[in-house]
């Protein structure tokens, strides 16, 4: 993903740039072009570093600050150093907070979006093509869908007189009120309902890059299919694999609408993962400093995803 | 939109392997019977949304109406709740859509078409921020915005959410201008064109199906957000659709199903129908192939 995109324009193409200042002082010309011609970067710059950048190194300094939407700390909010990372610590909602991320983003995103798009993409190879055009039109839909559209239907899907509980009791089971009983099921289940589509385009696109040549030797060869799963066509696609693997944790990372509208983090805090906390302690409770602890916590988490994921993406590719 | 030659023609090479055998033939059905699987389990939640819509006595329940119904759409299809925040909707799309498209063709050319120490860092810095979790940072967007007085700002949420869509938009249209070949412009330069004049005339005409992509990917993920209208922009009148659907919920959404079914294909039905014209026209792997493969 990475190296084709950061490798470097052939040298020969600026050689063969019209040398335009042939007469003296060719060096001071040459770096007033060479800045010049750097400027049609300045939009993008600018709107990234105001409402990007700017956030993010705020973010860091909010989150030792004790910043408040109401109350004397409104108008006012000073520099009270790690004090918020301590608070975080110590608060018992923060490590479940943490430890319910992790399960939301290992258990819909990491195992299950990703093993459910590369299968649904393998065997849509060997089925029936109007069928295969028709399920993945399904599990596209899910994916186009508005996000609000989205968590409201899984709302209907999972409430207690909801469409999931008619079908358990068509088999003669009552089931339970999903999102108060089973709030993180729900929600993973969700989200994999949401998102399986992604991966499944991905890996869709990179199994059609496949040369069928090769597949085709190791069947001549006499390998299984499983062998020619596990031996050709996975390590043709593992740059996919990786980049998928980055994408959809860091999107799941942060999934806060679905959460929002399905459970609003509850009950209690049962649901609550990273961004829906950090909302809830900023905007609900108005600490800002506390709130935007949170939020740094989750800026490094996903920092250190796209960091390992964009090193283990690129040498092969180089 | 035009379709490139090229584009869609890597698409499914099918057949290639059809050898016809008993075992085949047993596979065929096992991966038919596990689509089948799939497939309604995907539609079950969707089947609500469509079936609820048209239906005078909707619940929770996914049933077959029993008196087909438009009364859900006419009940929520007044300005106030439907025609100003679509409205609102479109603006916001639009405007940030084309905000990202003017920056980031700007900024891909040189990217693109120089070389300079300053391009691999940058776009490890473009990457790096195509990757940020954008929820992350609401909250010192939010004191921004409080600060510099934008909040309730039209255009201060759409620089907002452009400025969110820059960096993948980057990173797509410079893989997009790299595909352009370089010595139409060079013979332009030699004629004396600047290079601005021919980003204009030569590359943005040759590239048009990207921009396309990168259009669309944009205007998808801006119609679609909750988060951002929801933090920054406070007045009824301003807000888009997908606030506007969800204040409705808060207020009747347990009571009156069908509309709250009937809302919600309203404000979804743009972007679907787009979607398969776009997925016509352009294939929609190919569109994300841009944006991850690189």
């Amino acid at each position: 993903m990475t190296a084709q995109v950061l490798s470097p324009t052939p040298a020969a193409r600026d050689r063969r740039r019209p040398d335009r200042q042939r007469s003296g002082r060719r060096s001071i010309h040459a770096a007033i072009a060479r800045v010049a011609r750097m400027i049609p970067l300045a939009p993008a710059i600018i709107i990234m570093v105001i409402f990007l950048v700017g956030p993010i190194v705020w973010s860091f300094y909010g989150s030792l600050t004790n910043a408040a939407l109401t109350g004397p700390n409104a108008a006012h909010s000073s520099f009270i150093g790690l004090d918020n990372y301590v608070k975080l610590w110590n608060d018992p909602v923060f490590p479940l907070s943490l430890w319910l991320t992790v399960i939301f983003t290992l258990g819909s995103a990491v195992i299950s979006q990703n093993v459910l798009g590369l299968g649904i993409a393998l065997v849509i190879n060997r089925a029936n093509r109007r069928l295969g055009t028709l399920v993945s039109s399904f599990v596209v839909a899910a994916w186009i869908l508005p996000e609000i559209v989205a968590a409201f239907v899984c709302y209907a899907y999972f409430s207690k007189d909801g469409t999931l509980n008619q079908i358990l009791a068509a088999f003669g089971m009552t089931g339970p009120n999903w999102l108060y009983s089973f709030p993180m099921f729900a929600i993973i289940l969700a989200n994999i309902w949401r998102g399986t589509a992604f991966s499944l385009l991905v890996y869709q696109a990179a199994l059609n890059d496949v040369p069928p040549e090769i597949k085709e030797a190791a069947m001549i060869d006499g390998a299984s299919g499983a062998k020619r799963l596990l031996y050709v066509t996975i390590p043709m696609i593992k740059n996919t694999i990786t980049t998928n693997l980055m994408l959809i944790t860091l999107q799941t990372l942060s999934v806060f609408t679905l959460i929002y509208v399905m459970t609003a983090g509850g009950p209690g805090n049962d649901s609550t993962t990273l961004p829906v906390l950090a909302y809830k302690e900023a905007f609900r409770f108005s600490n800002i400093g506390y709130g935007t602890a949170i939020a740094t916590v989750l800026l490094l988490i996903g920092a250190v995803f796209s960091i390992i994921y964009t090193r283990a993406a690129r040498p092969s590719k180089d | 939109m035009t379709t490139a030659p090229g584009l869609t023609a890597s698409r499914r090479k099918r057949g290639a392997l059809s050898l016809a055998s008993p075992r085949k033939k047993m596979s065929a059905i096992l991966a038919n019977s596990a689509l089948v699987v799939v497939g309604v389990s995907f539609l079950l939640p969707l089947a609500w949304l469509f079936l609820a819509a048209f239906d005078s006595r909707a619940t929770y329940q996914t049933q077959i109406p029993t008196t087909v119904t438009l009364d859900n759409f006419a009940a929520v299809l007044t300005p106030e709740l439907t025609f100003l925040p679509m409205w609102n909707s479109l603006l916001i799309s639009v405007g940030t859509a084309g905000v990202t498209v003017v920056a980031s063709l700007l900024a891909a050319y040189p990217l693109s078409r120089y070389q300079s120490r300053f391009n691999k860092p940058f776009m490890y810095a473009v990457l790096f921020g195509t990757s940020l979790p954008i929820t992350a940072i609401m909250v010192p967007v939010y004191l921004l915005f409080v600060q510099r007085n934008l909040l309730d700002s039209m255009p201060g949420t759409i620089l907002f959410m452009a400025a969110s869509a820059l960096p993948i938009a980057i990173f797509m249209t410079k893989n997009f201008m790299d595909s352009v070949p370089i010595s139409l412009e060079e013979a332009a330069w030699m004629d004396g064109a600047s290079a601005m004049r021919a980003l204009r005339s030569i590359v943005i005409p040759l590239m048009r199906p990207g921009i396309a992509v990168v259009a669309i990917f944009v205007f998808f993920q801006a119609w679609g957000n909750f988060f951002v209208p929801f933090i920054l922009l406070l007045s009824p009148s301003k807000q888009p659709a997908a606030i506007s659907i969800y204040t409705f919920f808060g207020q009747y959404g347990s009571i009156a199903y069908g509309q709250l079914a009937a809302f919600s294909l309203i404000y979804a039905v743009p972007v679907m129908v787009l979607y398969v014209v776009v997925s016509r026209g352009i294939g929609g792997s190919f569109a994300l192939a841009g944006a991850v493969k690189g």
